[in-house]
């Protein structure tokens, strides 16, 4: 029982670490789509802001720099993205996706030129990455049945980047629901024309959505190359962009479902590293090939059988031109 | 005037075949995970440095990002009039067995994989020796007696060096317990180091203390892992002692290295040979990395028992089975 419970713990855990990125990104997608901009660059601002992180945090030694970095490059690709997208009206998926190129061949070559050591980033300064944060009286109470544990091992120990990605939830949802900036970025994404004649600007609020993007996807950027890992590397953020914009669509474009949907893409991860070769009751053995495709038979199921219609916002995709 | 004309042609003649000579091209492929993998692809950047540093003759390289790409390389590299061209990896087998009957003057090496074809040399490696040592090397220092291994893309070759351990670890103590993970079905399992990490930490949480990496780059999160959780590592292919000095345990190193450099020494000298070379401890292909980062880990006593055993395998009176002896033909 004990042990089981301890797994369990453990596959909690894991699932925290994994999912920190995508929740990130997803939250990030979310300012920007519900705003009426698609943002399939979310893969490259992270990657970006991996690069920018590591970089920073390896030639100064400090972590906070290397986050500030990685938000600075990140907001820098999401204004590029507003400048081709919104100012000049460009095809909003086609400008992220030259974005995703770009960063995914300019970060290596500036590694490699910076580094030497073709397109990785070791970041091995002291100091240069956020490390895990035992919460106050975790040892203490580890010994408490139940409570103890959960605290111990599942809320306490983790980088200050996991607390600020799941704290930035309830705070999002505040903001688009509760606040006039909320409300005006909701009204964007669905009706600018209405926006427009209340005479707000609906670039400006486009690109304030953006802005916001690029601070979220440049923190989950950080966290991919300063805590998580300690490096950078070609094309690390292997899908996870994508997979949170799939979050995102998974959770209809709102804050808390979009963040379960993130837990389960990444508990379907951890559950599938910790199942290859571990011997489960009645069944045995389960092959490999079986267990890694456990996360996507998940996705589609679930996507075919539980989540209904996802609505979109109605004017996503479209440039706003304000006079035809 | 004919006369001038056919010692103007002689003169071109000679001067083709002087410039031939001097133009003698070797070209090397490497595989995903790119020539600074630290580890197998980096391995045979090294020979191929080896060459040329000694020889100042120059190598035409490509770096393979895709799939697709494999076919194309081999096909520009021949065409490019490459004298010798290295394959770095198994997976360019199957594109380098048709690439190979449409250029028959030019000779092909495959590092990995065995393609028979009368201008292909494959070189392989008995990994399974190599691990086998290094399986000795983690029970003996596991305090839990329990271990892991992390291999990279799911294929025999992988299983290979898993079984070599699993052999090496149950001839030191053979209540041990192994935890064997791999990372992916793609190419892309290669270079997964978020991915190799939380695998190591599912390993390390389930109690081992020493986990044998053969990802490549994936590997690179193992070993970080290591570090951050204060246990031991492995590394492969290349040495990667000193990538977290005091967690990384010793190398099993696969000369690739050697196998690269050969294939270009031999092929400018004349003496290539088409057909299958398979490197293990006899042939000093596969051995395990000793130096100043490990030296404090594994310790002189432990060092006596592998090479009691390494005497004994290279004698013939130790066999360590092959992952492919057990396959079903």
């Amino acid at each position: 029982m004990s042990d089981l419970f301890l797994q369990i713990l453990l596959l909690s855990d894991s699932t925290l670490r994994l999912a920190t990125p995508l929740v990130l990104a997803a939250l990030a997608g979310l300012f920007s789509e519900r705003s009426g901009v698609v943002n399939i660059a979310l893969e490259g601002k992270m990657l970006g802001g991996a690069f920018a992180a590591a970089a920073a945090a390896q030639m100064t030694g400090s972590a906070l720099a290397g986050l500030f970095a990685a938000i600075g490059f990140a907001v820098f690709l999401a204004l590029v993205h507003g400048f081709a997208s919104i100012t000049n009206r460009g095809d909003q998926v086609v400008s992220g996706m030259a974005l995703n190129i770009m960063v995914a061949g300019l970060g290596p070559t500036l590694a490699d030129a910076w580094f030497g050591q073709a397109g990785r980033i070791p970041v091995e300064a002291e100091g240069a990455r956020f490390r895990p944060i035992t919460l106050p009286f975790a040892e203490e109470i580890r010994e408490v049945p139940v409570i103890g544990p959960i605290y111990a091992e599942l809320v306490s120990g983790h980088n200050i980047l996991v607390y600020l990605a799941f704290l930035a939830v309830p705070l999002v949802a505040w903001v688009l629901y509760r606040s006039r900036f909320g409300l005006r970025l909701r009204a964007v994404g669905e009706s600018p024309e209405a926006v427009d004649t209340a005479g707000i600007s609906v670039a400006g609020m486009r690109y304030r959505a953006l802005v916001v993007a690029g601070v979220l996807t440049g923190i989950a950027g950080a966290y991919l190359a300063i805590a998580q890992n300690a490096s950078f590397l070609r094309d690390m953020t292997a899908g996870k962009g994508y997979l949170a914009l799939a979050a995102l669509i998974f959770g209809k474009w709102r804050p808390v479902p979009a963040l379960l949907a993130c837990l389960l893409f990444a508990f379907a991860d951890a559950v599938q590293a910790r199942l290859q070769g571990v011997e489960v009751p009645l069944v045995g053995t389960i092959p490999t090939e079986a267990i890694q495709a456990i996360p996507y038979l998940l996705t589609i199921l679930l996507l075919a059988g539980f989540v209904g219609r996802a609505v979109a916002p109605k004017a996503i995709g479209q440039p706003y031109v304000k006079e035809r | 005037m004919p006369k001038i004309a056919s010692v103007l042609f002689a003169g071109a003649l000679l001067f083709a075949g002087a410039a031939q000579a001097q133009e003698f091209k070797p070209a090397i492929i490497f595989d995903m995970g790119g020539k600074f993998d630290k580890s197998f692809n980096e391995a045979a950047y090294n020979g191929a440095e080896k060459f040329k540093k000694e020889t100042g003759i120059s190598y035409l390289e490509f770096e393979v990002t895709n799939e697709a790409q494999r076919d194309q390389a081999l096909r520009r590299m021949a065409r490019k009039g490459a004298d010798v061209v290295v394959a770095v990896g198994f997976a360019f087998a199957t594109p380098l067995e048709a690439v190979a009957a449409e250029y028959p003057d030019t000779k092909f090496v495959i590092i990995d994989s065995v393609v028979d074809k009368p201008n292909i040399q494959s070189v392989v490696f008995k990994e399974h020796e190599g691990s086998f040592l290094v399986g000795m090397a983690a029970a003996l220092a596991s305090k839990t007696g329990k271990m892991g291994f992390i291999g990279g893309m799911d294929i025999p070759l992988i299983r290979n060096f898993a079984y070599g351990y699993e052999q090496g670890i149950e001839y030191v103590n053979p209540d041990a317990e192994l935890f064997v993970n791999m990372t992916g079905n793609t190419p892309a399992a290669w270079n997964d180091p978020a991915k190799g990490a939380e695998l190591a930490i599912s390993q390390f949480d389930r109690g081992a203390d020493v986990v044998y990496a053969a990802a490549g780059g994936t590997g690179l999160g193992v070993l970080q892992a290591a570090a951050d959780r204060d246990k031991l590592a492995i590394g492969v292919d290349s040495n990667q002692n000193c990538i977290q000095p005091g967690h990384v345990l010793t190398s099993m190193l696969k000369r690739v290295d050697v196998a690269v450099y050969k294939a270009f020494k031999s092929a400018l000298d004349g003496t290539w040979q088409p057909g299958t070379q398979a490197l293990g401890l006899k042939e000093q292909g596969v051995d395990y990395a000793m130096d100043e980062c490990n030296k404090d880990l594994l310790t002189p006593d432990m060092v006596a028992k592998l090479e009691e055993a390494r005497a004994a395998i290279v004698e013939g009176r130790l066999v360590v089975e092959d992952y492919y002896s057990t396959m079903k033909q």
